[in-house]
């Protein structure tokens, strides 16, 4: 029996919504021996504009790359939140920076919160907060086993940014581990 | 060649990035180009790794030059390539075809976006096919393989080479956007020489050597500049000399030549994949990033007990007009979903020569068919 799972990420340019998407692609299928694939969708502008990573993992080769139906939506802006919040599967989850994203009045669906922006800029570098959100990933779903993804982490980011990076991803899966059962 | 600096193993990667990975394995050593989206990570990357391996990348300054570029260095004795998109596509043809005429192996990456013009810059489009096949003026034959993931960006880029070493002729890569940009897992190796194919080389001393001589084969032998053999070579119709020979016996001799090679060779260049395709009674033929879609929607049609099938193209010139036409009489319908107004599908018909219907499934650019789309017309192909 083939097994898709799909997870979005959606946010604007310059929050590393690409390389997040990258990571869990990475994790899927080159540490845990899966199949899996990113497509990504951007505007013509380096930073600032709209950008999407989508992940499909299977457990046999991807043949429609696209998300279908989400198992969990990362959403770092307000703009994609009243894009993708809305005709989703019963079951989806969906992750929200709250400092970025106020969920309508009529948000139907299995939600979480992590504010990984502000959590990145307490840690001294505010370009770790992708990765606070993948740590906070992993404790809340099992998407990908944590283990692919902490390896994943570090052989995705800069030389030398290792220790730190890993620091945030256990911030944000501590974070998850103490407020996810809430919700 | 030199297995240094070459990487092997497991990554996670784009099929742009794949691309360059497969002409360093391919033992391209130049390239020349100018960054078009969605193609520029080819030239980023080639800008990084060739130096690593002891080859020379160049920015040029327009897609003119950059197609003109890898002619030169091709002649020098280099595997040379340049990658680029529509509107850069646009630019190389007029070279592409001095390519075809003075039998230079080379191969063009275009990384298909929506055109026409700058179009959608950053969107998925297969706009190009019909260019790649017609583009340049006058009458020829060309190579073009459509890789539908980055493993295949890498292997196809290998086998790109293997071809335009063979034939002497620019084969070209119509990749497209989605392919480019995606990432997914992609085995790098090393090529094993025996694997590699070489353009066929002089055997003769250098004074008895005609350039464009074939002694009955349809590929001469190619010397290099440098070294020792005298050649001239010219855009001009050409006799085995490589002088001008403006007359109509001599265009004769060469393009019916030129042209042969490709097509009197077809089995062994032609490639394309199948799947449920034996009891088939409608088939869907795609290529590139389509192609997955099509098989998604293939799968949740047989699921549904519908006999459909799958031809998935990885040459599309030449067409494998054979295997279409042999198709077409054991199966009742073609449906051809593209991301241009009907390009391929014109093949289709052609081939299925009435033995079979043939319809068109037309995506305008900016996005990939939905499955659902394909799976409704290939129930109504049935109807």
């Amino acid at each position: 029996m083939r097994k898709r799972r799909e997870l979005r990420i959606s946010g604007f340019g310059g929050q590393g919504v690409v390389l997040s998407g990258e990571i869990v692609g990475k994790a899927a299928s080159i540490y845990d021996n899966g199949f899996a694939t990113l497509t990504q969708s951007y505007g013509p502008e380096a930073r600032g504009g709209s950008c999407t990573a989508e992940v499909v993992i299977s457990n046999e080769p991807v043949s429609y790359p696209y998300v279908v139906s989400p198992e969990v939506v990362i959403i770092l802006a307000q703009e994609a939140y009243h894009k993708y919040a809305g005709n989703l599967p019963e079951s989806t989850l969906v992750i929200i920076d709250p400092d970025l994203v106020k969920p309508g009045p009529s948000h139907k669906y299995r939600l979480l919160s992590i504010p990984v922006t502000h959590m990145a800029r307490e840690m001294g570098r505010p370009v770790v907060a992708n990765i606070i959100m993948l740590g906070f990933l992993a404790a809340v779903s099992d998407l990908v086993p944590g283990e692919a993804l902490r390896k994943s982490v570090l052989s995705s980011v800069p030389e030398g940014t290792q220790d730190f990076n890993l620091k945030a991803f256990e911030a944000g899966h501590r974070y998850g581990m103490e407020h996810a059962g809430a919700a | 060649m030199s297995q240094e600096g070459i990487i092997q193993g497991e990554f996670f990667m784009n099929g742009d990035e794949a691309c360059a990975e497969g002409a360093i394995s391919a033992g391209c050593r130049f390239f020349a180009g100018y960054p078009i989206t969605p193609a520029t990570e080819v030239a980023e990357r080639m800008s990084r790794r060739l130096p690593e391996v002891g080859g020379t990348y160049i920015q040029m300054e327009d897609e003119i030059a950059s197609m003109n570029a890898i002619l030169g260095a091709s002649w020098a004795g280099a595997k040379a390539m340049t990658s680029t998109s529509g509107p850069g596509f646009s630019l190389m043809m007029e070279n592409l075809g001095l390519g075809v005429m003075l039998e230079t192996p080379c191969v063009v990456v275009d990384v298909q976006r929506a055109g026409p013009s700058t179009g959608l810059p950053t969107s998925v489009g297969q706009g190009d096919i019909m260019q790649a096949r017609w583009g340049s003026h006058g009458t020829y034959e060309i190579i073009a393989l459509v890789p539908s993931s980055p493993q295949e960006m890498f292997d196809l880029t290998i086998t790109a080479f293997n071809l335009s070493e063979k034939y002497r002729v620019p084969v070209l890569i119509m990749s497209d956007e989605v392919v480019g940009h995606m990432s997914e897992k992609v085995v790098l190796r090393a090529v094993p020489p025996e694997e590699l194919v070489e353009r066929p080389r002089p055997s003769v001393p250098p004074e008895k050597y005609l350039p464009y001589q074939t002694d009955g084969s349809l590929v001469p032998p190619m010397a290099l500049a440098g070294e020792g053999y005298r050649f001239h070579v010219t855009g001009l119709t050409h006799d085995e000399r490589g002088y001008p020979a403006m007359n109509a016996a001599a265009q004769d001799r060469l393009v019916r030549r030129l042209v042969d090679k490709i097509r009197l060779n077809r089995s062994d260049i032609i490639r394309y994949e199948e799947a449920w395709i034996d009891d088939a009674e409608v088939v869907v033929c795609a290529y590139g990033i389509t192609s997955r879609v099509a098989r998604h929607a293939v799968h949740m049609a047989r699921s549904e007990g519908i006999r459909a099938g799958l031809l998935r193209l990885i040459t599309v010139w030449p067409f494998p007009e054979e295997h279409v036409r042999q198709l077409a009489r054991r199966t009742q319908a073609f449906v051809v979903p593209e991301i241009n107004y009907g390009q391929i599908v014109f093949e289709v018909e052609r081939c299925a020569c009435g033995q079979a219907r043939t319809a068109l499934l037309p995506h305008m650019g900016g996005g990939v068919h939905h499955p659902e789309a394909i799976l409704e017309a290939i129930r109504e192909a049935l109807r």
